[in-house]
């Protein structure tokens, strides 16, 4: 190793934590991270003098450079602001799937019997970042709505999962001790797809950004574990990097819902709707509506109202409709906030990002500790597309799956205005007595549409 | 154990410990841009996929290798790229704070 390539990689390493740190306050976050962007040219620009390039593979890593910058600039330029948790999911899922091939040329390059520093390095690899991949498209696939948010669960589902695990264990055994086996690789692949598969299943859709965030680690670890079978620091420092703050922030992630990390990925086991029963008899209760006319009168009478955004109204891009909203009645004199939930949205800080794209202050979005002693003194709140955030069953209902979870106290409120396109639960699938209060009306329809009519209605007010 | 072994081991154990101490204040308006920052970190694994491709020679290695270029470069780049977007959002942010929000008194 010559001294120049082992100084890059160090000073790689150098920008990759001081990469981090800046990302992890918001006045240095941008920086951050192209810091951290330039730590991987330098890493980048520090190996390929060291490659011995065959005519084959100059070829392919020109053409596989090519392809993959084209794929990833164009799907992270295209992705709309509400899907960027399932793009990450993806980029997350490439990124294993890499580090499992990896391992696998490794290996199958040493043939017969390699040794076990080389081999036990790369089946961890392989393994991990094989969960990490089809978790990951799981996950796309529950934030994309092409499959049910709901956790899937099935009885007998800790004993497949469990003869899962000592099969993928048995293999790892059997590849270790007799390595000449050439198809045991694949085997132990398939046996981790379909771990990383039955990992995610049980998970509602709610706890995605968790999960997410989890696979992320594990993909940094399998990197790092490459890293052990190539002899390459830069894959050791930087995947363990991101395998240890990615683990750390998993579980302030959790934190932030109120829950314990294995109350997130194990919940939905064994309890299957154990909640079923608390929703009955409560059927026949009746829900007070209100005509925009009205709703709009008591906006612009009101002293203050605190808007309470959620997913739907990202989904309907209703950012924009809120804001014009917000306005209107900042002047007519009315003092207008925003109560963001850590979990606003799909993933902690992504409702921010959504409001800052339509230009609304900053000084108007509020954290939920910042606001939840003021919402007693609210005349109105309107909760645009929200629901499990301001759900009293977090607080009451010990047998709910978001018991225990931090909600905005919109309840306090003396009037509760719900912007919602039908009764439907929402993502964590319960019931909200909320929408059954007496200070409530509902205003059903899409968000943006509502938004707009209550503008006009508002400017005739 | 080899010394080269020994010294990845030491790497590795205070790389763990450094990690996890550089992100601990992270507030949480910055939890999903931090994750897509450390999901493009991990991109480095573009690396190793050009280690693995360079010397490829059978069809095995150079279907092997060309697949982990292809993914772990679009790793690397939509992960920077979208954090880059994310975090473009939080612009503006500095001034329109300087001034101080008034409180109502």
């Amino acid at each position: 190793m010559s001294l120049f390539y082992a100084l890059a990689y160090l000073l790689a390493a150098v920008l990759f934590i001081l990469g981090l740190k800046q990302l992890s306050s918001p006045k240095t976050a941008r920086n951050g991270n192209f810091t951290a962007a330039a730590g991987m040219v330098i890493a980048l620009g520090a190996t390929v003098p060291q490659l011995h390039f065959t005519a084959a593979g100059a070829l392919i890593i020109l053409i596989g450079v090519v392809i993959g910058a084209a794929v990833g600039t164009i799907g992270a330029r295209q992705v709309k602001m509400t899907q960027i948790p399932q793009m990450v999911a993806l980029f997350n899922g490439a990124g294993g799937a890499a580090a499992a091939l990896v391992a696998v040329a490794e290996l199958v390059k040493f043939g017969a019997h390699p040794p076990l520093t080389e081999a036990l390095p790369s089946v961890f690899s392989i393994v991990i970042g094989s969960v990490s991949f089809a978790g990951s498209l799981v996950a796309f696939a529950k934030l994309q709505e092409l499959m049910t948010g709901t956790p899937i669960t099935y009885p007998g589902q800790q004993l497949v999962n469990g003869l899962l695990a000592a099969a993928i264990f048995g293999f790892v055994i059997a590849v270790l001790a007799i390595a000449s086996i050439p198809f045991s690789f694949l085997a132990l692949m398939l046996l981790a797809l379909i771990l990383g598969v039955a990992f995610v299943l049980p998970i509602g859709g709610a706890d995605m950004p968790v999960v997410i965030s989890l696979l992320n680690a594990f993909t940094g670890l399998a990197v790092a574990a490459s890293g052990f079978t190539l002899n390459n620091f830069a894959l050791i420092v930087a995947g363990t990097l991101v395998g240890a703050s990615g683990s750390l922030l998993t579980k302030l992630m959790s934190d932030a819902m109120g829950r314990s990390l294995g109350n997130v990925l194990f919940g939905a086991f064994g309890k299957v709707q154990a909640v079923a029963g608390a929703a009955a008899g409560k059927e026949g209760r009746t829900v007070r509506t209100g005509s925009v006319e009205d709703l709009a009168t008591l906006l612009a009478y009101s002293r203050r109202v605190i808007i309470v955004p959620g997913y739907g109204l990202a989904v309907a891009q209703a950012q924009h409709a809120v804001r014009e909203l917000a306005d209107l009645l900042e002047k007519r004199g009315v003092e207008v906030n925003y109560a963001i939930h850590p979990v606003a949205g799909r993933m902690p800080g992504h409702m921010n990002v959504l409001l800052a794209e339509a230009n609304v202050p900053y000084e108007q979005l509020k954290e939920m500790d910042e606001i939840n002693d003021e919402f007693k003194n609210a005349d109105v709140v309107l909760v645009v597309g929200a629901n499990d955030v301001v759900n009293p069953a977090a607080r009451n209902t010990p047998g709910s799956p978001i018991y225990g979870m931090p909600i905005l106290n919109a309840d306090q409120a003396k009037n509760i205005v719900f912007m919602k396109r039908s009764m439907r639960p929402g993502f964590a699938g319960i019931d909200n007595d909320l929408l059954y209060d007496p200070k409530t009306i509902m205003l059903f329809g899409d968000a943006k549409d509502s938004l707009t009519k209550l503008v006009s209605a508002v400017k005739a007010a | 154990m080899n010394s080269e072994l020994l010294n990845e081991f030491t790497f590795f154990v205070l790389a763990v410990f450094v990690g996890i101490e550089v992100i601990s204040k992270v507030p949480t308006m910055l939890h999903t841009p931090l994750m897509s920052g450390t999901n493009a970190i991990h991109g480095i694994i573009l690396v190793g996929a050009l280690v693995i491709a360079a010397g490829a020679s059978s069809p095995v290695t150079i279907i092997l290798g060309l697949v982990a270029v292809v993914l772990a470069t679009t790793n690397v780049v939509g992960g920077f790229v979208v954090t880059d977007r994310m975090l473009e959002m939080f612009k503006g942010r500095q001034t329109t704070r300087t001034q101080e929000p008034v409180k109502p008194k």
